[in-house]
């Protein structure tokens, strides 16, 4: 399998599709971003797919090619870690949409030698996963042992086992929900008028200079960013404390260390992410109602044999515990065989990322469950 | 692997290869028990994270849940087996409880230390203090066993239901007593129930 140049780390692939969006686009070709990590199995039974939350990539467990920072979740996966490359075959794919590897508006359209920009389809979290899908059919992959994924990534897992139930035998949804709420919405379109608000934003079409709309953007992520902590993570890390002074500056100044913090992180984001991919993938993610998808029941897209395990935590106020609840109600209705957990964090949303034994143990149980035995 | 004595009546019970659900299973060990030694499809129901997160871990499909609210999403008739043990007592509504048992499971066990056994009586009567024991180790304003119950009440509970018992066991100890006297002798009971047609 070492032979076979579409394994590896730091892959495209160009599929010639087409691939027929839900907006109702035939949308060709699409380019695929991707690592692997581990062997396939000769049975091709070991393949866990993993999907990336709203701004992450493929560099999954690897050194990021050019930032050379560690991937985003070296600690879930690697050798001996929860989600075993040892035992497992890893892929990680960059989303539709997205500007760090596939197809989306920063990427070329055929038709016109152009960037996209906003003439990019409108696209949805059931696109991303046939795109992903599509990437399976050119790796041989006919069925998943698992897809995991958080936030976001939930979101595809659960978009997976509930379009193809027959190629998902089990998914693990970390941190997500069934659908976005108004109060997700409302946050996101906060973050889209703020990028379009900029003018240099200028309708998308920034991409022939180099002066995109940065302040709009990086207000965007900042807005972002707070709902993916919580409260109390925010006191314990800054409380009222103020930034290298020692009195208020009665300005505008940071004056206090989260204005401080959520500047750094408004700025840091911009170097690395396009805005206009932030409305597209903003948008697949508002637009995503698994149960709207199945007449409006959502124990109705759960029909397969698929397992699953829900894994939910105490301060995440973005995707918080009730929406979990939801998806296993529906999964017990459906009579599925599903996991659920609330685990105890202070982080908020953001702790999915982080450090949790707890977490491990969990995932780590549910994968070897699964194991043919 | 050894199972707490209720768990082990129940254990050599449940016909192989059934569907079960554990409601208050702890850290899964009579689920893991069925699973391994009988083949079954075992579900579970726990308050606890930390429990759920054990019996997650040896890849069991536990869901934290509330009894008192949780079991209503289960569709009736979905498993064999539904299993309550030692925690009907801790229940808001054990009534409520016992029925959704019986809708969801086609036969329930249900065990539950008995209030009435002499060393709780003894307790009651001459210390005069509510009795802390070794199935009732707790002092009253920590319990979490809020709906005391003896054999006698619950056999008089069954029959106004209506429910049918197919089998019960009594327990002193480790070791099984006789139903005659159980109301005394038992520190804890097990029933095997299911509904009238």
């Amino acid at each position: 399998m070492s032979e076979d140049a579409r394994f590896g780390l730091s892959r495209t692939v160009t599929l010639p599709g087409p691939l027929r969006l839900d907006g109702g686009v035939l949308l060709s070709p699409v380019d695929i971003a991707y690592e692997t990590y581990g062997t396939l199995a000769p049975d091709g039974g070991n393949a866990i797919l993993v999907c990336h939350a709203l701004t992450g990539d493929h560099h999954l467990a690897s050194n990021h090619p050019r930032t050379g920072k560690p991937g985003w979740w070296t600690r879930m996966v690697g050798p001996s870690k929860p989600i075993d490359t040892d035992k497992y075959l890893v892929i990680c794919a960059n989303v539709l949409g997205s500007c760090l590897g596939s197809s989306g508006p920063a990427t070329i359209n055929p038709a016109t030698g152009k960037p996209w920009a906003m003439a990019f389809p409108v696209i949805t979290i059931r696109d991303m996963v046939r795109a992903q899908a599509m990437l399976l059919d050119h790796l041989g992959i006919a069925r998943l042992f698992a897809v995991v994924g958080g936030s976001m990534g939930g979101m595809q897992a659960l978009s997976w086992a509930a379009t193809f139930p027959e190629r998902v035998a089990a998914a693990v949804v970390i941190a997500s929900a069934a659908r976005h709420s108004a109060q997700n919405i409302a946050f996101h379109e906060v973050g889209r008028q703020a990028i379009m608000a900029d003018h240099r934003w200028r309708g998308g079409d920034y991409y022939h200079d180099s002066d995109p709309p940065a302040s709009g953007l990086a207000v965007a992520r900042m807005a972002a960013h707070i709902t993916y902590l919580s409260e109390a993570g925010l006191t314990a890390k800054f409380g009222r404390r103020l930034q290298a002074r020692d009195a208020k500056t009665f300005g505008f100044d940071a004056d206090f260390q989260v204005e401080s913090y959520l500047r750094h992180q408004g700025l840091s984001f911009v170097d690395r992410f396009d805005a206009n991919s932030y409305l597209y993938i903003t948008r697949a993610l508002d637009y995503f109602d698994l149960a709207e998808e199945h007449g409006g029941t959502l124990a109705n897209a759960f029909r397969g044999d698929t397992r699953f395990c829900l894994v939910s935590f105490d301060t995440d106020w973005l995707y918080p515990t009730s929406e979990s609840r939801t998806i296993v109600h529906a999964l017990n209705a459906a009579g599925a065989p599903a996991s659920f957990v609330e685990l105890s964090s202070p982080f908020g949303h953001d702790a999915f990322l982080l450090e949790s034994p707890e977490l491990d143990r969990v995932i780590g149980g549910f994968l070897q469950n699964g194991t043919p035995r | 692997m050894t199972l707490r004595p209720d768990l082990s009546i129940i254990a050599a019970t449940v016909q192989p290869r059934t569907r079960v659900l554990d409601i208050g299973c702890g850290d899964g060990a009579l689920m893991a028990a069925l699973r391994d030694r009988h083949g079954c499809d075992a579900r579970g129901l726990e308050l606890d994270a930390r429990d759920v997160a054990a019996a997650m871990g040896r890849g069991l499909s536990v869901v934290q849940g509330d009894a008192d609210i949780d079991l209503a999403d289960y569709p009736d008739n979905s498993f064999d087996y539904a299993i309550l043990s030692q925690t009907l007592q801790t229940t808001r509504r054990p009534d409520w409880v016992l029925d959704q048992l019986l809708r969801i499971g086609r036969r329930a066990f249900v065990s539950f230390p008995n209030f009435a056994h002499w060393r709780v009586r003894a307790s009651l009567l001459f210390g005069g203090r509510m009795p802390v024991t070794r199935l009732l180790p707790v002092e009253w304003y920590a319990t979490p066993n809020i709906h005391h119950v003896t054999v006698d009440d619950f056999r008089a509970f069954l029959k106004t239901r209506g429910i049918v018992v197919e089998g019960c066991w009594f327990l002193s100890g480790d070791q099984r007593t006789g139903s005659a006297m159980a109301n005394l002798f038992a520190e804890h009971a097990v029933f095997l129930l299911r509904r009238a047609e």
